[in-house]
């Protein structure tokens, strides 16, 4: 065994998998988990737990996976994050705990994603629940939002002994997680159910098809529920469009809409009944996350997909594991390359997309060198359907009907990082519908800030 | 899950429910409407609230079977449940936002055309409570077909019948009510169109000549109906609006209705799939373009 490397993980094939909807990854089994957990040196100072937004102990839990000790391992993890099934699978981990191992100096850091995952499945397979013992304090939380910060903020809550509710305003729990990311990257049965269930073994309450903002107001809840506060994590859902020309066709689809349809609404299973475009060429406009996920998902459907992208294959905001995947599956990156319009024949169903090639300038405020156009680089790709990834940015509902909460230019709520405080007495938020989209981890951070910050203002009252 | 505490068949395959939603039914406005699951598999279908009992928690809604969902609802009894019943979603009609002093002063036309008689009764039993009467066409194929006749004669100002075959009422479309009206000279400040996406465009061509300020609903294809999927894109004065919460209403001679119904169409193949799916069951082998 060489230390400086990682213990490869097994995946799914990569032609297999491109025509079905199983989780990519199958996992470490535990002889591969306590080989590689046995790679980690146990830093004194452990820059990885710096690294992760909920400040898991990292070394603690991979010292017990070391001594084939899963169950106490499970239990350092819970001490921390709601979601360990989860995170294990979808946190960034190369920029995070992995980013700062010390190991990855010289070398492969460990894979503590693999591991966190590791012990999170194996709990889940030998019935462990995380372990809680707190007083009943007498005082009720509204959580609104159940993806990974309303999940992490109201499992915090109750463990510290409130009673806690959560409002969704779709017909099941669990935000991004059941909505947005697959089923090939994140099984929806098995992972995200069962973590929704151990939040509500905590003793939190999940109220579904609440609309906070139109069902009943932030005020109402407080008044005349009896709420004592109130967290917002009502996430970053408003898709965004190019503006560009024929984009009304038919056959054109925010990545939210094709993705929930796929994803919430099972619509990739031929017995649902929510339909899907079945499409044959399929044009996936940006390069994060979302798109990776919105293009496998239509290859897996049957299309040829392209992503296009107006920057290069440095600056995709995805994740390098995300590119690799979908590469590997067969996905067509058309990099510096941007759409300028939409094209569709007499009865508006989409025929074709107009791009323009880019090239590379100065950099921009973002600091990524900015795309401009190539005079005279025009084409037409020829196409059936075009999903449009561009972003997400919080809803407006809940800001538009609460009196006294301050939002930015961007919609966005404005809340004290350290503690979720908004400008109302009483609420609090976090998350995407604070910072505008960004990663589960970080929405699990603020939920947690924000419990801590429930916890100190109710302490007080 | 949300209880059918009564169930009516208004006429041939248009049905009336009231359910058991309690934070729908204390919060809802005329204009909102409701998305509805029947099962733990079943599509999300928008549904406009056609009626609301705030003392009892219920809200009435009407609906008319044509796709595989709409089907599989109408079979659903008194007493059985729905999985999923959200709302209210959606801006509440316009008109409950100005006082009803002002009200009063206005000669108020509604136009509804098939099941839009259900979305356009409780705006006008909203006015008559707050005494404002108004106008209103009901336009129907047949004699048959026609809703809330009934209902809507207990609120409006003049109610006026038309179908499409004459056997009931005037005869003709009600784009030709609405010119009759005028040439019996009737005026009005305001007219409210809510009725098949055709029907509206119509109306509202008509109404623009004769200058008269026309608001529509529109039910565009929909998935989560709080603004997530952008599904239900409409262009409004050269800007795109999401219906689900922009809308239903918007003025009606800034819509751009070919393209809304063109929109309209993106699943009807899959749609008469699946109904062809449950029509045949088992026995389904071929034909609908799926299968060889």
């Amino acid at each position: 065994m060489d230390v400086l490397k990682k213990i490869p993980v097994r995946e799914q094939d990569a032609k297999e998998r491109a025509a079905n909807f199983e989780e990519v990854c199958l996992g470490y089994n535990q002889e591969e988990a306590q080989c590689e957990a046995a790679r980690c040196i146990n830093c004194k100072n452990a820059q990885c737990v710096k690294g992760c937004p909920v400040a898991i102990d990292i070394p603690g839990f991979i010292e017990k996976v070391k001594d084939g000790q899963i169950e106490e391992a499970y239990q350092i993890i819970s001490q921390s994050s709601a979601l360990p099934a989860v995170c294990g699978r979808v946190c960034p981990q190369e920029s995070q705990c992995e980013g700062k191992c010390i190991r990855g100096i010289k070398g492969e850091p460990i894979s503590i994603g693999k591991l966190e995952r590791f012990v999170a499945d194996w709990a889940r397979e030998h019935g462990i629940k995380p372990v809680v013992t707190a007083e009943k304090k007498g005082k009720s939380v509204a959580v609104i939002g159940s993806g990974p910060a309303g999940l992490t903020c109201a499992g915090d809550l109750a463990k510290m002994g409130y009673d806690v509710t959560i409002f969704e305003a779709l017909h099941e729990p669990g935000g991004v997680l059941v909505y947005g990311i697959p089923e090939f990257r994140l099984p929806k049965k098995d992972v995200v159910a069962e973590e929704i269930e151990n939040v509500k073994a905590l003793g939190v309450k999940i109220e579904t098809n609440v609309v906070v903002g139109k069902s009943v107001t932030i005020d109402e809840l407080l008044q005349e529920e009896g709420f004592d506060a109130v967290f917002i994590g009502s996430g970053a859902g408003l898709p965004k469009f190019m503006g560009i020309p024929g984009e009304n066709s038919n056959g054109v689809f925010s990545a939210n809409e094709y993705l929930t349809r796929s994803n919430l609404m099972k619509a990739f299973d031929g017995n649902s009944n929510t339909p899907i475009m079945h499409s044959k060429k399929v044009a996936v406009v940006g390069g994060g996350n979302v798109a990776m996920d919105a293009a496998r998902t239509a290859l897996r459907l049957g299309a040829e997909v392209h992503i296009v992208y107006r920057r290069s294959e440095e600056e995709l905001p995805a994740r390098v594991e995300e590119v690799h995947h979908a590469k590997e599956e067969g996905i067509i990156f058309d990099l510096l390359t941007n759409p300028t319009e939409i094209l569709a024949d007499d009865k508006g169903w989409v025929t074709g997309m107009k791009c323009i090639r880019m090239e590379l300038g100065e950099p921009d405020a973002s600091g990524r060198r900015r795309p401009v156009e190539i005079p005279g680089s025009e084409f037409t790709m020829e196409l059936d359907t075009v999903i449009m990834s561009l972003g997400t940015s919080p809803n407006p509902l809940i800001s538009s009907t609460t009196e006294g909460l301050e939002t930015n230019k961007w919609k966005c709520i404005v809340a004290e990082e350290a503690n979720g405080q908004t400008s109302k007495e009483g609420v609090y938020a976090g998350g995407d519908a604070v910072t505008g989209a960004a990663t589960v981890i970080l929405a699990m951070g603020a939920g947690k800030a924000a419990a801590k910050g429930i916890d100190e203002y109710l302490s007080t009252k | 899950m949300y209880k059918i505490v009564k169930k009516t068949e208004l006429t041939t395959n248009i049905y009336l429910m009231d359910v058991e939603a309690k934070r729908v039914a204390k919060s809802c406005q005329p204009g909102q409407f409701v998305i509805v699951r029947m099962d733990a598999e079943g599509e999300r279908i928008p549904l406009t609230i056609c009626d609301y009992n705030r003392e009892h928690g219920t809200v009435t809604i009407v609906f008319q079977s044509v796709g595989a969902g709409t089907q599989m609802m109408a079979n659903l009894k008194e007493g059985d449940s729905f999985h999923d019943f959200v709302g209210p979603l959606g801006c509440p009609s316009e008109l409950i936002k100005e006082s009803p002093e002002d009200l009063q002063k206005k000669k108020i036309l509604f136009v509804a055309g098939g099941v839009g008689a259900a979305p356009v009764y409780p705006q006008v039993k909203w006015l008559h409570e707050n005494g404002v009467k108004a106008d209103v066409i009901v336009g129907s194929k047949t004699k048959d077909l026609l809703i809330l006749e009934k209902e809507m004669q207990e609120v409006a100002g003049n109610l006026y019948i038309t179908t499409d075959d004459g056997s009931y009422g005037r005869s003709g479309m009600v784009t030709q009510t609405i010119k009759d009206l005028m040439a019996e000279g009737k005026q009005y400040d305001v007219c409210i169109a809510i009725g098949p996406m055709i029907m509206m465009k119509f109306v509202c061509l008509l109404t623009k000549e004769l200058n008269l300020p026309t608001v529509v609903s529109l039910n565009p294809i929909m998935v989560d109906g709080t603004g997530m999927c952008g599904a239900c894109r409409v262009t409004v004065d050269g800007k795109v609006k999401f219906a689900c919460v922009d809308g239903p209403e918007f003025d009606g001679h800034a819509v751009n209705f070919d393209e809304a119904m063109r929109r309209q169409t993106l699943y009807r193949t899959e749609e008469g799939r699946a109904t062809l799916k449950l029509q045949e069951g088992d026995t389904h082998h071929g034909g609908c373009g799926n299968c060889n």
